[in-house]
């Protein structure tokens, strides 16, 4: 790991729907590729050419220049035994670490309580998005989850301010921890007390920004600034995570211009997002992971694909050694897995990596097994 | 007049053999008496059903079902429009024990049909529920028994028949049962299974029908809990249902749900009973009844212990949802939004019909972290302070038709018109120092409610049903 004395921050995007690694990671050097999507395709001599064989989608240039920079590690061919094509099972799949059982506990969960084991912060770990994502719940770990940080907090309906402290104040005097009553009810004295104060700090994060970087409008790039006005607020939150909306990739029909414009706008975000850190000299310590839960099927279906497996992955930060990790996948049809891609690489494999290589954590319990690390960091 | 007593009573049944009911509704069932309301909401089918016909016309989608955000979306109308309260939370109860989720189904209209099923046979015996559960197209898909053949048995279906949904793993410090009780019942299940689910265009599946393939069942002699026989599935849910185990899995979790919270389900094979004589109670009801819920559900409500066990419960994320719709008489009828409001129960950590594993979701104090306590608090806490929704400006006409003045008076009567809540009385003392004493009528008045009734929302007591 690099020598910082800051400690390790990961940050975690979420591509939910599955997105189509074919049209991202474009193997543009293999004829079968256009063979097999006819109609849902980067035309020839568009992708962004990586090494002569494959290249980025042409809406992903500011992920090209982070590529050219050598910030960016490509992970091919990325997946796990038996693909399950469900959302909610591959997406259950990649947050538990449990391919074969359902597991009800996250990996970042299980991190987070690693980092913290007293909870000495209620910030260790942020979620941006409502509800939490399963990567991020275990038992007993408090994990803030903000729909919207420049709202975000206890009793947020009152809108008279003066009203609301007053609220708030007695808010803060009933969630007291008491002597006396029952377990429960100390619990949730003690859940109530770490909300409001997880709520006073966090709504201070906004107010200490400012940068010259000019965020997109859509939700992926708001909630990336929301992450770097976090990290730059200097709470020691270590786990910060995010997802695209609600199965935005999965682009059954129309693909062509949707995942146009996906990629537009979340290579967009992700290459603010750098900026913006490395303006405030806080990149260093920052590393970004980009999933989704499987690849799409390898023949189009005229408007669009269909659910696959064998994704693409990607992770970004300063400390990054960049360049492209693992084999692309066979398109010939023998080496398909009834019609899609096949996995050369457990997904785990990238999660043992950012666990030690990045967070300097022992990795087995965390993923649940051993695996070949790609070294990218 | 019923008794503020006799109020308080009928909200704890109405929270727990329903979702809550407004203070008129509850003065209109404590006048007609405690045992006659327990008697109505065990006669669900006495009271109409929702017209669907009707509510088809505004919510197209309703028709097909075919996704889960549609189907969440019906059963949240459905939990807060309902006139048999009982029946719904009978199916909710059960879909929370034999569970199946969106997470592996061909067709979302599949779970919405076990629920169907559970609405019809969840307040009858209970081998009669197994029965139609070891039948049903989504359970066998989702516990694999379409794939278990004879000769090479899945044992997904028959370890969690006994398992999680019949007997538990064990009781008193017993096993309840043993590996090779698994595999005979699961060769007695070979040949149940269901028909291809056929593609529609666009996406998507059209629902499976169950079927019994008898050249792919098991015809050879099989031992189970003892028992020797050429049994097919139906006769492995007859001895289950005779064990003692079963009347003891059916009575702890009854308990569990409606009575007051108890360890985690895994648990219990080593930790006895919260009220081992409440237990031994209704397992009697359940042998002297032949295996009835509304047999068993009786006995429980009237009671002392279901009686005396208010607010001994933490509040579901569902629970939280539809008892405030129901406080504040929001979504009566059809309108835009419905989405919204169903997503907010999944926001508090209950992902309707896809729960995060077949042991469903833990409850108790396990429904709460700092995410989703302030998914709570926020959400009660705009219902309730908005002073448009009939049921928040039904409270303040009342009070002010009573000329309730002191701020002592509001907060108390504040209190009986979220269903007879108590609070810790130095949390009692802090509401009133902050209400003031607003004259009714004048315009801050109502505003004044609405912010008791905030506060009330927040409190810890109101995070116990």
């Amino acid at each position: 790991m690099t020598a910082t004395k800051k400690d390790p921050v990961l940050v975690v995007l979420q591509l939910s729907g599955g997105n189509d690694a074919l049209n991202t990671l474009v193997p543009h050097g293999d004829p079968l590729y256009y063979d097999n999507r006819p109609s849902v395709r980067v035309p020839e001599g568009q992708a962004l050419d990586l090494d002569g064989f494959v290249g980025l989608n042409p809406n992903m240039g500011p992920l090209k220049r982070l590529y050219d920079e050598g910030k960016v590690a490509v992970i091919q061919g990325v997946g796990y035994a038996n693909p399950n094509r469900s959302h909610f099972r591959s997406m259950d799949i990649w947050h538990t670490c449990e391919p074969d059982k359902q597991g009800t506990e996250g990996w970042l969960g299980r991190v987070i309580r690693e980092i913290d084991p007293n909870k000495e912060n209620v910030l260790t770990g942020v979620n941006f998005g409502r509800g939490l994502p399963r990567a991020l719940a275990a038992p007993g770990v408090p994990v803030a989850s903000v729909g919207n940080l420049a709202t975000y907090g206890v009793l947020t309906g009152i809108d008279a301010e003066d009203q609301r402290m007053e609220a708030l104040d007695i808010f803060s005097k009933m969630y007291s921890p008491t002597l006396g009553r029952s377990a429960v009810v100390d619990y949730l004295s003690q859940t109530g007390t770490d909300a409001l104060k997880g709520a006073d700090i966090l709504s201070t994060a906004p107010e200490m920004y400012s940068s010259s970087i000019e965020y997109g409008q859509d939700v992926v790039a708001q909630y990336m600034k929301n992450i770097a006005q976090v990290h730059l607020a200097g709470f020691g939150t270590r786990i910060l995570y995010t997802t695209a909306p609600y199965n935005s990739f999965d682009t059954h029909a129309g693909e062509l211009a949707a995942h146009a414009s996906l990629w537009g706008n979340t290579s967009n975000a992700i290459a603010d997002f750098m900026d913006d850190l490395r303006e405030h000299n806080a990149s260093d310590n920052v590393t970004l992971l980009v999933f989704t839960e499987f690849g799409r099927r390898v023949h189009d279906n005229g408007s669009g694909t269909d659910h696959g497996s064998g994704g693409v992955a990607f992770v970004v930060g300063d400390n990054v050694k960049g360049g492209l990790y693992g084999q692309y996948p066979s398109l010939e049809e023998d080496k398909l897995l009834e019609g899609d891609l096949h996995f050369n690489n457990d997904f785990r494999s990238i999660y043992t990596d950012l666990a030690e290589n990045w967070m300097g954590l022992d990795a087995q319990p965390l993923v649940n097994g051993t695996f070949e690390k790609f070294n990218f960091i | 007049m019923p008794t503020n007593q006799e109020i308080a009573q009928m909200a704890h049944l109405m929270r727990r053999a329903g979702f809550g009911a407004t203070y008129a509704e509850l003065e209109q069932r404590a006048a007609d008496g405690y045992e006659a309301t327990v008697e109505e909401l065990l006669n669900p089918i006495a009271q109409p059903d929702l017209e669907m016909d009707i509510l088809e016309r505004h919510f197209v989608d309703w028709k097909e079902m075919n996704a889960l955000e549609v189907n969440q979306a019906y059963i949240t109308y459905r939990m807060i429009n309902t006139k048999r309260p009982l029946q719904e939370k009978m199916a909710l109860f059960w879909h929370g024990i034999l569970c199946t989720g969106n997470s592996k189904c061909e067709h979302g209209r599949q779970i919405q049909l076990q629920l169907d099923m559970f609405r019809d046979l969840g307040m009858g015996n209970f081998d009669v529920l197994l029965k139609g559960l070891s039948r049903d197209p989504a359970m066998v898909f989702y516990l694999d028994n379409c794939m278990s053949h004879k000769g090479a048995i899945n044992e997904n279906w028959g370890r969690e028949l006994l398992e999680l949904f019949s007997l538990g793993v064990g009781m008193d410090g017993q096993a309840n049962y043993s590996e090779d009780d698994v595999k005979e019942a699961a060769r007695a299940f070979t040949g149940w299974t269901i028909t291809n689910a056929v593609p529609r265009y666009p996406y998507g599946r059209y629902e499976s029908n169950f079927i019994y393939n008898p050249y792919d069942h098991d015809n050879d002699q099989k031992t189970f809990l003892g028992e020797t026989g050429n049994f097919n599935g139906d006769d492995i849910v007859e001895i289950i249902a005779r064990q003692q185990s079963a009347a003891r899995f059916v009575s702890r979790h009854l308990y569990n749900f409606f009575v007051a919270d108890e360890v985690q389900v895994p648990a219990w094979q080593n930790t006895a009973p919260r009220d081992p004589e409440a237990i031994a109670l209704l397992e009697r009801t359940y042998f002297d009844s032949g295996y009835n819920l509304t047999a068993m559900l009786r006995v429980m409500f009237n009671s002392d212990f279901f009686k005396n066990a208010r607010f001994e419960k933490v509040k579901s994320p569902t629970e939280v949802v539809i008892g405030t719709m129901r406080l504040v008489q929001d979504f009566t009828s059809p309108k835009l939004g419905l989405q919204p409001l169903a997503n907010t129960i999944r926001y508090m950590g209950q992902d309707l019909m896809n729960p995060p594993t077949v042991e469903g979701w833990h409850t108790g104090a396990e429904w709460i972290d700092s995410g989703t306590l302030v998914e709570r608090i926020n959400f009660a806490a705009d219902q309730v302070g908005n002073t448009s929704l009939p049921g928040i400006r039904e409270i303040v006409s009342r009070l002010d038709s009573e000329q309730v003045s002191t701020a002592e008076g509001i907060v108390d009567r504040c209190l009986e018109m979220v269903g007879a809540y108590e609070l810790a009385s130095e949390t009692k003392e802090q509401l009133v120092a902050f209400v003031g004493n607003p004259a009714p009528g004048s315009p801050e008045y109502s505003d004044t409610i609405a912010q008791t009734l905030q506060l009330i929302v927040s409190t810890q007591e109101y995070q116990f049903a």
